[in-house]
């Protein structure tokens, strides 16, 4: 970066953070630089535990009681952020940096009106009195692109989606006028197509009012698409830094190339190896699921209730994998748990391999529980804490009391190793895994009784992007040549065309459309599967990326 | 909201009504009847004719099924009559009603205390940013739940009565007497209410929106009591609305070290005599206390969270 | 909390597992466990003395000669020293031994009421989170009402119909924390329900007494357990303010509440009669409350 001529906005030197445990002192950020020049995009990236978040804090000095800023320089308008007083930071806070925090959901004050806490901000500053504060927070809201501005300052947070209430924390860092925003995984909490619609309007206004950026993300894709300098972040270290393009195109630092291999939303670029087209679907007996008419009402306070799914019809073939697609409430994992009868159906019909198991008891019942099998989203959740991995693996054997204590044992070590895990981790408890490893292990317990159908419900939308790239390949090697199907649930389009061989997309409880993988992204017939598509992070990367014919090389 | 008062109202008396009841399945585990107890006192005296004690029992319906009994009765307590005391003759509800203003005063000014006391330590703690300042406030709650209450009393009579002669130890001495009852009342429960609080406003500081109120350039006062202790306050609301009844029913043993008058002595009093009728119309009493309160703090509960208004008034409960 | 768990995230990358390391870890566990209670002499203090008032009430003689019931006329009211650590009282028996001897009759009392509203109010909220509908509604109204009459009103109303006694009040003053009890193992419970590991086990075929027995109950009854630490505090101070209102052991069974309540006939010329025992009793409580302290958090946390 020497053709800078002009002084950069936010200059950040050596910055080391830490973080005093009871036991040592953690360093969470060790000598890290990066530049932000006025009025410009920059995006800052990096897995969770890079340090990413911590830098960014840093800036405004809002860092949890226990870190502390070790060394360093956070130079803003020709002040050192990190030497100022609480009270002379406190006329930067808001007035002239403002913050988009992360996750929409909690940080906004439940008991406050939003309109009174758009105000607040302006209050502090002295740019706006009693009065006058009201109208300017509507204005503000307006600007951040909230719908029916003058109704929502009356409302309290609870009242609005998720999207509206990053609206309103948008207006919140917007309304003083600040030079910089510092935007901390902004949109990470929200659903596609709602994130890239905040995205759009946060990057237009910010063009509008000259305000520059730090866009905080995991997320290359999203860095790619909005930022024109990409700072790539690993282990408290900036490694890599320069524009957006040159980055993706042309990286440099091996830590980011690993990224831009295992992004999802880039990788549509390579080709995943898929195994060769399996046996023609369609054949008689090759159905292994089929869904008919399904249907589930949860049932609300007042006796009213609420339709989760609504005549949803789906089949699915041994040893393929069929994507369930949608956005958050679209019913997609209400659907998947009927047809593992873990919630039994309002209405519809449900067969398993020639078996209808919609209204299965005792011993069928168990049949079913044997031959499917789930693999949930979240690893830390879904292993009981108490037991060893050992255990883990070994109760649906022991469950069906198949074979003895050291037959268990022994096939929970052959199970260990098909998922790539060393037999030592037999003894260790879920708390000493990481959570790609645990993730390994869920698999693992699925596979002990070799079912025929695995259903993963999201199960890498908790892990990182290069933990997901790994788990995802082990989910595709353990499908190859055999005849285990895959019900596979995902909000992330760019994580189902790696391993999809066809795609039903829903939305509000009902399939919209479903075809080939390669079909439907190619060629999406639907409105909303466009929509999707769309949302997909990384789009403007991926076009002038090389090997863009992807699409075609997949149908 | 008037569906949700109305709700309430009914639960309240729900409430109630099992409170009765089970006061009464509990008393009448008793081995005997309060008239034996009665006659067994007057024996010692003179001789007592056991047709006599057989006409007061079925005076006084003893010789009914449980059932019977407990219907009526339940129809008198409906009526607010509770009986008459057995020791002293007199109606339950005029006994009680004579004892309780003095213990009202005492539990009034207890209260108070303990809310202004444990609700500033709290908020002093959480404050503070001095390291040892905090770790020393927030030493002294533990130490006023461990200290038993009755000892806590005397130890203060002691030092301010007895050594420094500053007020007066025993009896019902006008507002001066009152105020070592009220400090050994409220240690306890102004202990419980630091606590709760304290470690409500700790993880209330922790919360997001907090971090965004600071990103706004708010100052620390602003932000502890503007941002903070409105959501912090919730918890600590719902423990006061148990902490009463726990108050009321402290009264008895701060009356018995004070030797003042008033329902807790006439409760500890009822329970040596084993006078049911008026140990039950305390203990119906106390559930009334509890119940009146908790629906007070329900009824402001959505003032202070729009989220409760929401959802229907279902509150935030300790787990 | 984002920035905390981006540190914390440095520490998640685990290390590979070998078959020496067994060794390592463990070792490396044992010198934590002595780090642990070195930091904190606060913790350590209280679990020598819950460990001292146990051995007091089995074995009295190992902390004092002297007999708690017979006097010394002429030693009567003698202020605390080294022949009497606690002083004496009125008919001039020593106090600090009389409050060793009561150590065994207030432990019992408490241990019965803990044991009590442990097992009642356990049954209570395992039967209400597991069974749930109708039943977790009836039961659950139940405890409510409870919960609505003040404990030590409950208490009272129980001695009432039981009678005065060491066992009779500790009954009275375990009944009346069986509500709390039940409210914490069933919202446990219902926690580790609704937890995804227990579903994960149904989906593969667990079936329902193998997940009450092997997940639910060893990952609920962790805060119950905490909970009964915290309540052997309460109910040494509930015992002592019954014993102390009269309705304990008889006299001259050395009871410390009972203890209190002598000594305050003597509050202005003895005041160690009181003060003393008074101290033991709030000692036992602090050390109680600290140990479920230590075992709700910093334990797990280590």
């Amino acid at each position: 970066m020497t053709g800078a001529q002009e002084t950069p906005l936010l200059d950040v030197a050596g910055l080391t953070v830490s973080y005093l445990t009871r036991n040592e002192r953690v360093h969470a950020v060790r000598g890290a630089d990066l530049d932000v020049r006025a009025g410009e995009i920059v995006a800052l990236v990096g897995e969770s535990g890079s340090g990413k978040s911590t830098t960014a804090h840093a800036v405004l000095r809002l860092l949890a009681p226990n870190a502390s800023i070790d060394a360093g320089t956070v130079r803003f308008g020709g002040r050192d952020l990190a030497a100022l007083s609480e009270r002379e930071l406190r006329t930067v806070r808001g007035a002239r940096i403002g913050l988009v925090p992360q996750d929409p959901g909690v940080a906004l004050n439940p008991v406050k009106r939003i309109g009174e806490q758009v105000a607040e901000v302006l209050r502090l500053h002295g740019l706006a009195t009693r009065r006058t504060a009201p109208a300017a927070a509507v204005e503000a809201l307006e600007r951040a692109g909230m719908p029916e501005p003058g109704v929502r300052a009356r409302q309290y947070p609870h009242e609005l989606s998720g999207g509206m209430r990053q609206r309103a924390l948008i207006a919140v860092a917007i309304a003083a006028g600040p030079q910089l925003i510092v935007a901390d995984e902004p949109t990470s909490a929200l659903d596609v197509t709602v994130q890239r619609r905040i995205l759009d309007h946060l990057q237009h206004l910010t063009e509008e009012l000259g305000t520059a950026v730090l866009l905080v993300t995991h997320d290359l894709g999203v860095a790619a698409d909005r930022a024109a300098r990409i700072a790539v972040m690993s282990q408290g270290r900036v490694v890599e830094s320069g524009p957006a393009r040159r980055i993706i195109e042309d990286p440099q630092d091996a830590y980011t190339r690993r990224l831009l291999d295992s992004a999802p939303s880039l990788t549509a670029v390579r080709a995943r190896p898929r195994p060769a087209a399996p046996a023609e679907p369609g054949e008689p007996g090759d159905v292994l699921v089929t869904a008919e008419h399904l249907v589930k009402d949860f049932p609300l306070p007042r006796g009213r209730t609420v339709r989760a799914v609504d005549d949803v019809g789906l089949t699915l073939h041994r040893g393929r994998t069929l994507a369930l697609v949608g956005e958050s409430g679209s019913g997609k994992s209400t659907t998947a748990r009927m047809i593992l009868r873990l919630v039994p159906p309002t209405s519809g019909r449900i067969v398993f391999d020639g078996e209808d198991v919609t209204a299965a008891t005792g011993a069928a019942l168990r049949r079913l529980r044997r031959r499917a099998q789930l693999v949930y989203q979240n690893p830390y959740a879904s292993l009981d804490p108490r037991f060893s991995i050992g255990e883990v693996i070994t109760e649906p054997l022991r469950a069906f009391r198949v074979g003895d204590r050291a037959s268990r044992t022994a096939r929970a070590r052959e199970l260990l190793d098909r998922v790539a895990l060393p037999a030592a981790t037999l003894e260790r408890r879920p708390a000493e895994l990481s959570g790609g490893q645990r993730q390994r292990v869920a698999v693992a317990r699925a596979l002990a009784l070799e079912p025929d159908l695995v259903v993963c419900d999201e199960p890498v939308s908790a892990l990182d992007v290069s933990v997901q790239a790994q788990v995802l390949d082990l989910l595709a090697e353990l499908q190859d040549g055999t005849g285990l199907a895959y019900l596979f649930i995902s909000h992330d389009l760019a994580v189902v065309r790696q391993i999809a061989h066809r795609v039903a997309v829903m939305r509000a409880g009902r399939i919209v459309e479903t075809g080939p993988t390669g079909a439907i992204f190619a060629d999406p017939a639907h409105d909303y599967t466009r929509e999707l598509l769309a949302a997909i992070p990384g789009g403007d990367a991926r076009i002038g990326a090389p090997g863009a014919r992807l699409l075609e090389e997949r149908t | 909201m008037g569906r949700y008062v109305a709700l309430r109202l009914a639960q309240a008396a729900g409430v109630l009504w099992a409170a009765y009841t089970v006061s009464f399945l509990v008393l009448d585990l008793l081995p005997g009847d309060p008239v034996s107890a009665m006659a067994g006192a007057a024996a010692d005296q003179a001789g007592v004719d056991p047709a006599q004690i057989a006409r007061l029992r079925s005076e006084y319906g003893f010789d009914d099924p449980v059932p019977v009994q407990y219907v009526h009765y339940l129809g008198r307590a409906l009526r607010g009559d509770f009986g008459d005391s057995v020791a002293s003759g007199r109606p339950v509800t005029s006994v009680i009603g004579d004892a309780l203003p003095s213990t009202l005063q005492l539990v009034a000014a207890g209260l108070a205390l303990a809310v202004l006391c444990g609700g500033g330590l709290a908020l002093a703690a959480t404050y503070t940013a001095r390291r040892w300042l905090r770790q020393l406030l927030l030493s002294l709650p533990p130490l006023g739940v461990s200290v038993p209450t009755f000892w806590a009393g005397l130890m203060l009579v002691e030092v301010f009565s007895f050594r420094a002669r500053l007020l007066p130890a025993f009896g019902n001495g006008g507002p001066r007497g009152l105020i070592l009852p009220a400090v050994t009342l409220a240690i306890p429960t102004g202990a419980v209410v630091a606590q709760v609080l304290a470690k409500s406003l700790l993880t209330t500081l922790d919360e997001p929106y907090v971090q965004t109120a600071r990103a706004k350039g708010a100052g620390r006062p602003r932000i502890h009591l503007r941002h903070a202790l409105r959501n912090a306050s919730l918890p600590a609301l719902t423990v006061v609305g148990v902490l009463v009844g726990q108050l009321i029913a402290n009264s008895v043993v701060i009356e018995t070290v004070f030797s003042r008058n008033g329902l807790g002595r006439v409760t500890a009093s009822a329970v040596s005599a084993q006078d049911i009728p008026l140990v039950q119309g305390v203990v119906v009493l106390g559930s009334l206390v509890f119940v009146l309160v908790n629906l007070i703090v329900d009824l402001v509960y959505p003032l202070l969270d729009p989220r409760i208004a929401a959802a229907g008034g279902r509150r935030w409960r300790p787990a | 909390m984002s920035s905390t768990l981006d540190a914390l995230g440095v520490l998640d990358a685990a290390p590979e597992p070998g078959a020496p390391e067994q060794a390592v870890r463990r070792r490396a566990g044992a010198a934590r466990t002595v780090r642990f209670f070195l930091r904190r002499p606060g913790l350590v203090l209280s679990v020598l003395l819950i460990a001292a008032v146990v051995l007091a009430s089995f074995w009295p003689g190992l902390f004092t000669s002297h007999d708690p019931l017979k006097g010394v006329p002429a030693q009567a009211f003698r202020a605390p020293g080294a022949a009497h650590w606690f002083g004496t009282d009125e008919l001039g028996r020593d106090v600090y031994a009389r409050v060793v001897h009561g150590a065994a009759l207030s432990l019992k009392a408490t241990l019965i009421a803990v044991a009590v509203s442990f097992a009642a109010g356990g049954l209570l909220g395992l039967l209400a989170g597991f069974a749930g509908r109708w039943i977790d509604d009836v039961l659950m109204r139940f405890v409510d009402v409870l919960l609505s009459i003040p404990a030590l009103f409950l208490s009272l109303a129980l001695v009432t119909a039981l009678g005065y006694g060491t066992v009779k009040v500790a009954v009275a003053v375990g009944v009346a924390s069986v509500a709390t009890f039940a409210r914490v193992m069933r919202s446990e419970v219902l926690r580790v329900r609704q937890a995804v590991f227990v579903e994960a086990a149904r989906s593969c075929g667990t079936r329902w007494y193998a997940i009450l027995g092997r997940h639910v109950l060893p990952n609920a009854i962790g805060p119950v357990l905490v909970l009964a630490t915290l309540d052997f505090g309460t109910a040494v101070l509930a015992v002592s303010s019954l014993s102390f209102l009269g309705y304990g052991a008889p006299p001259p069974a050395p009871e410390w509440g009972t203890l209190i309540s002598d000594g305050r006939n003597y509050l202005a010329n003895a005041w160690w009669m009181t003060a003393l025992p008074g101290l033991t009793i709030a000692a036992t409580v602090l050390a109680t409350n600290r140990i479920a302290r230590a075992l709700d958090g910093e334990w797990g946390r280590r």
